[in-house]
């Protein structure tokens, strides 16, 4: 399992950087727990996920997790208010419908929200799309006809739909390759994360 | 022996414990209460590993295992046994036969001892609770104090709803699989169908029949009625398609079909095992069910039980969105429950039947139970 850690994605060791330890987190399209996982070994944090996949709910169950079976928009009602400390959807976000309606029940059950999506402006993005074709891309790696993604926002999007939301930025935090970009993210980063409050 | 029986926990034995009395919910008293039980593995020295599995409407306190000279095992034998999702090897597994049932408990066809006659209609309704009540001696009779987790499907999964409500000091995990908060009116109506066929039967005869033959007539288009419920239009399909018995039509009434001739031999078979009054006070028990809404589980406290709910896709009789409710209404009531929807074209008897997927969920969930409750 240590090699697993050290393997581990440097989004996730970002998102770890800003969870506090011993905290209650909701992961909404927790897939296979990866993350929730990590985060209970370095953060000793009290987990909980919804997942829609039949097979990752497997996965999750043999490390231990929790897991609610259901898409996000449906599970989401079954928490109370503020119960958790964080809520995080990580690359979930560009698959929801609702997305007004998730992001405001994620701040009724949660205190701090995590999103984390793939930033549609990313360079080679906008070379495909130059070219006349929808892009596919490393962290956009679906063809047009095949994506479950039904939004294509970029980092720019987002910042001015968290200012049109009134929702404060704590903390961002943009990658490619696995490593941290901070120059020109809208144009070089192909993944964001960003942490927000009310 | 053969491969399903080296795999198997191998020869077990019903034995009974009998108390004086149970303050039933409808207010009676029942008297000299005996439950048939058996039990596999081996309780730890500080009793913490035992799991207590409860049946469905029809079973019985032979979950797993042969008895001496029986052709069949248990009716969850291939989840219960060395290195199976219930690992005798690690648990100590306890399952009764339901109090109103007829093997072996105290039901509508034991003797009462004031007349010295089988109850029959004399016999109190029972409910859940009751049966749940009697279970709870049974587990302090064998010195447990806390059940490492409460399992079942069906009927099986209302007693474990109730434990949960009852008894939530008891229970360190709860399993409820392919059941409901409370029965609805469908539910109810199937039930209410099955009654009135029994009830109809003129062998009945009030429930006095128990020295003369049982309403085999009605009790058997009973069990063929629930038997549909059972089964999914796909798993039919599957099993039966429009297959006939000869290769033509008879034009007549006798079963030209493969599905009837299914039906009959289940109803027929089934008339040779159980009681058509015990039929008639389960299904009741079952009407009576409803653990919703402010006679759920109080709010959790920080240690309280662990929840795993079961559901399965093609189950029309109790339907993922009850169990889904089910989660809904603990995790609202912030417990710790994890849920999943089985795929699968099986119907209600998916419980019975999807063991490998069963396994897979129940295996980790316990072995984190247990490996929780021993860090304290």
């Amino acid at each position: 399992m240590a090699e697993r850690i050290n393997n581990t994605p440097l989004e996730y060791r970002k998102i770890a950087s800003v969870v506090q330890r011993d905290a209650k987190v909701l992961d909404l399209g927790c897939g296979d727990g990866d993350l929730m996982y990590y985060l209970m070994q370095t953060k000793n944090i009290n987990s909980q996920g919804i997942e829609i996949s039949e097979d990752a709910i497997y996965k999750c169950v043999e490390k231990g997790l929790t897991v609610f079976h259901s898409d996000i928009e449906g599970g989401m009602e079954a928490y109370p208010d503020k119960s958790f400390d964080y809520v995080i959807m990580h690359n979930s976000l560009q698959q929801v419908q609702k997305i007004d309606y998730v992001i405001e029940e994620c701040f009724r059950i949660g205190k701090k929200v995590v999103i984390g999506f793939p930033n549609f402006a990313y360079i080679w993005a906008r070379r495909d799309l130059f070219f006349g074709h929808s892009p596919v891309t490393k962290t956009l790696p679906y063809k047009w006809y095949n994506t479950p993604n039904l939004r294509f926002l970029s980092i720019k999007d987002f910042e001015s739909f968290c200012a049109e939301k009134k929702y404060k930025i704590s903390d961002k935090f943009f990658f490619a390759s696995n490593r941290e970009v901070k120059f020109l993210p809208n144009l070089l980063a192909q993944t964001a994360v960003f942490v927000i409050s009310k | 022996m053969d491969k399903n029986k080296e795999k198997s926990i191998g020869i077990v034995k019903t034995e009974y414990f009998n108390f004086d009395k149970l303050l039933l919910e409808c207010g009676k008293e029942l008297k000299n209460v005996t439950l048939a039980y058996e039990t596999y593995g081996a309780l730890n020295e500080k009793k913490s590993n035992a799991v207590l599995i409860m049946h469905a409407f029809s079973g019985d306190a032979n979950a797993a295992g042969y008895h001496e000279g029986a052709a069949k095992p248990g009716w969850w034998d291939n989840m219960i046994g060395p290195g199976k999702a219930f690992d005798t090897d690690k648990y100590f597994v306890i399952c009764s036969n339901v109090i109103g049932g007829c093997s072996g408990s105290t039901g509508p066809s034991s003797i009462n001892a004031q007349t010295g006659k089988p109850y029959a209609l004399d016999f109190p309704v029972i409910t859940i609770a009751d049966m749940v009540a009697a279970q709870k001696e049974l587990v302090s009779h064998l010195g447990i104090k806390k059940l490492l987790s409460v399992a079942g499907g069906s009927m099986g999964g209302m007693q474990v709803l109730q434990w949960a409500v009852d008894y939530p000091e008891m229970i360190a995990s709860a399993i409820p699989i392919a059941t409901t908060m409370k029965h609805s009116p469908q539910q109810i109506a199937f039930n209410e169908v099955a009654r009135q066929s029994i009830m109809g039967d003129i062998a009945w005869n009030s429930g006095n029949y128990y020295n003369a033959v049982q309403p085999e007539r009605g009790l058997s288009v009973a069990r063929m009625i629930g038997h549909i419920t059972y089964m999914s239009d796909k798993s039919m399909e599957e099993k039966f398609s429009r297959n006939l018995k000869e290769k033509a039509y008879s034009f007549s009434f006798t079963s030209d079909f493969e599905v009837e001739g299914y039906l009959r031999y289940r109803g027929d078979s089934f008339v040779k095992r159980f009681d058509a009054n015990s039929y008639l006070y389960i299904t009741k028990a079952m009407d009576y069910f409803d653990v919703s809404g402010k006679n759920f589980v109080k709010e959790a406290k920080n240690k309280d039980a662990k929840f795993l709910v079961i559901s399965f896709k093609s189950d029309w009789l109790y339907p993922s969105y009850q169990s889904e409710e089910i989660t809904k209404q603990l995790k609202l009531r912030g417990y710790n429950a994890t849920y999943i929807e089985i795929k699968s074209t099986y119907g209600h008897d998916a419980f019975l039947l999807e063991v490998e997927d069963e396994t897979r969920m129940i295996k980790h969930f316990l072995e984190r139970v247990q490996k929780e409750a021993a860090n304290g």
